[in-house]
């Protein structure tokens, strides 16, 4: 069996085990209306970390994201309520303008030839600096083409299945055609394998860096519009840490840290292991909500140790240096 | 001029430059008078505001030159912050209140050390499990409420005066000293600088890598928990969901603009902590000069931006190629293609 799925079985098992734990203890968390909220709820999460995924595949990391979905939400209540542009112009512009920014930000890491971490943190604060000097304020969105992206499906047992849980189905699904089916996907995972052997292998490591930042900005400015669709408004203060909860998830859906291996699938079983926590704590209402964050941290902590003995597993049997 | 001079040198000139640019905007700037026996005035309010960056940038310039980071720290002030709010609210004395703060951050520390050194997790990663269920932690000990308390003892750690200066601005120019005197005066700066520049060379040389990388996340750690005890004497009480919130960030910011290198090795304190006097003399003059404190985040970032190009090696070889070739005429055509690659 290959080494490198025991990170996503694990990640399903305990996915699994977690869903038969709230059976057993709330029959009624096997309903429709449950995962029609778990879907909906995690949207915005879920489409900010296809993007992240890639990123962390490649090796990199991309702190940005969250400062980048408030932006988008800023960015499209300021222009619905001064211009008279229609909604999807909009929506156009601002997909531009992320993935512009994250092409830059590539850019920038490829150029100056520095970690990541830094320059996107720098983007961080750019970005989130920009929301800041369009409003100040919570700008509520009203416009005719937001009722109209709030549409559902009844699905059997009165569970909406929304437009943007789906449009999160749809970004895992081409997250997963990208990563694993086109030439970029390979390139990525051979960054994220080391560097020099990429380049030696023949990877455009400039054009293909550029490409992945540009990728997460497109998914951030598309979380962005998610989360504006899910709140109504834009307020230049949201998702402040969003970036770290969809680190987590990357890393609870098993893909390393260091890249070069992992699925976008596990990702997808992340997202809904964390949503699955919150729903718990719903459920129960004796729990306070920073039990979430506890365990949250204490699933980090497992994965990364399972992964930490799984390279070490596979060094030794291979014979070779993994990390 | 000696080097250690030299080494802060870009620093000073930074931070000369802002204030000068402030003065401009505010002429009052540089004024410092004497009020109920205290000094009063911008820069000694500077001075007292930077007290939780600086203190943290501390401990993470020595992380940051062992290459590693330290995300933690800001969740570390938070839960210290509630050990210490609870320890009073509960009776026990400063005394207690105080060790029991910085016990918490030492054990912090200790875990994320453990977790790097013994279990050889990247630093990134693992810091940032503290981080994410740290919060959870101070919630839990203030029990999801802001923790109030009246002592005037554990207060004067957040406002009150030693001669006149507030105690935050004593405590981590003291805290600084301390440290930068420790790393210079014995060879722990260098044996530190040699973890970071090649862990495994080190090791072979004799350092004990083991026991200085968990030493320096604790140390990191005991920071975190003097900024955490000054955060929640100042405002007296336990925020356990905001305190210290994204401090981290301010604090690797000021280590960055130190000049310190994200890859390790080579690092000074003192520069360190003239770049947290300069994000806090950038963030007040903002205020003070009339402009809106949301342009605060963009400047940083185009700081941060032109210190990377500063800083990148690859500009770097560049430049030197550049300088080498005004001076000593064009430089052979294959290296300069190299180069440009």
């Amino acid at each position: 069996m290959n080494p490198r799925l025991y990170p996503l079985y694990a990640t399903v098992a305990i996915f699994l085990l977690a869903c038969l734990i709230c059976y057993i203890q709330f029959p009624y968390m096997a309903s429709t209306r449950v995962l029609g909220n778990l879907l909906t709820d995690n949207a915005y999460l879920g489409i900010a970390a296809v993007g992240m995924t890639i990123v962390i595949l490649s090796g990199g990391i991309d702190l940005s994201v969250g400062s980048v979905i408030a932006f988008s939400g800023v960015f499209i209540a300021v222009l619905l309520r001064d211009t008279n542009l229609p909604t999807p112009v909009i929506f156009a512009l601002l997909l531009a303008v992320t993935t512009g920014f994250g092409a830059a930000m590539g850019g920038l890491i490829h150029a100056l030839a520095m970690p990541p971490f830094i320059v996107t943190l720098a983007g961080m604060f750019l970005a989130r600096g920009a929301a800041y000097m369009l409003t100040i304020d919570s700008v509520p969105i009203d416009d005719p083409f937001y009722e109209m992206m709030r549409a559902y499906y009844l699905m059997p047992g009165k569970g909406r299945l929304t437009l943007i849980g789906v449009v999160m189905l749809l970004s895992f699904a081409v997250g997963m055609l990208i990563a694993h089916r086109t030439r970029f996907g390979a390139s990525v995972y051979a960054l994220g394998g080391g560097q020099n052997t990429a380049r030696l292998m023949g990877v455009k490591v400039g054009q293909t860096t550029v490409g992945i930042y540009a990728f997460s900005g497109f998914m951030a400015g598309l979380s962005g519009i998610v989360f504006s669709v899910y709140t109504g408004s834009g307020y230049p203060l949201a998702t402040v840490g969003t970036e770290l909860t969809a680190i987590a998830a990357v890393v609870i859906g098993g893909t390393l840290l260091t890249g070069g291996s992992g699925y976008v699938f596990g990702t997808f079983i992340g997202v809904m292991t964390m949503g699955l926590i919150q729903t718990y704590i719903v459920f129960d209402g004796t729990l306070s909500s920073w039990w979430t964050k506890i365990v949250i941290g204490g699933l980090l902590l497992l994965f990364i140790v399972l992964q930490k003995g799984l390279l070490r597993l596979t060094t030794v049997r291979f014979g070779g240096s993994a990390a | 001029m000696p080097p250690s001079l030299r080494r802060v040198m870009p620093q000073v000139v930074t931070l000369l430059a802002v204030c000068g640019l402030v003065t401009v905007f505010f002429p009052g700037f540089l004024e410092i008078h004497m009020s109920d026996g205290r000094l009063v005035g911008p820069v000694i309010d500077i001075l007292k505001r930077s007290a939780p960056v600086a203190l943290l940038a501390t401990g993470m310039t020595l992380v940051i030159a062992t290459r590693g980071i330290d995300l933690s720290v800001g969740t570390v002030m938070a839960i210290c912050g509630a050990v210490a709010a609870w320890a009073i609210a509960g009776g026990m004395g400063l005394g207690a209140a105080v060790a029991l703060a910085l016990g918490a951050g030492l054990l912090a520390g200790l875990w994320n050390g453990t977790l790097v050194a013994v279990i050889g997790i990247q630093p990134i990663v693992a810091t940032l499990i503290l981080m994410t269920a740290g919060r959870g932690i101070a919630q839990l000990i203030t029990e999801g409420r802001i923790l109030t308390f009246t002592h005037p003892g554990f207060a004067w750690f957040g406002s009150g005066t030693l001669f006149g200066i507030p105690v935050p601005a004593v405590i981590w120019i003291v805290t600084g000293i301390l440290v930068a005197q420790l790393m210079r005066r014995t060879a722990l700066g260098l044996l530190v600088e040699a973890i970071g520049i090649n862990r495994r060379a080190s090791a072979l040389a004799g350092v004990n890598a083991l026991v200085l990388l968990i030493a320096v996340y604790m140390a990191s750690g005991l920071c975190a928990a003097l900024a955490g005890i000054i955060t929640t004497a100042d405002i007296r009480g336990a925020d356990a969901n905001n305190a210290g919130l994204w401090l981290e960030l301010d604090a690797i910011l000021a280590v960055v603009i130190g000049g310190n290198s994200l890859l390790g090795g080579r690092f000074s304190v003192a520069a360190s902590l003239l770049g947290a006097l300069i994000i806090q003399t950038i963030d007040t003059g903002i205020l003070l000069a009339g402009f809106p404190s949301e342009y605060n985040l963009v400047i940083k970032a185009g700081l941060v931006v032109i210190i990377l190009v500063l800083q990148s090696p690859r500009i770097a070889t560049e430049w030197y190629f550049w300088r080498r070739s005004v001076t000593e005429g064009p430089p052979p055509v294959s290296r300069a293609k190299e180069e440009a690659r």
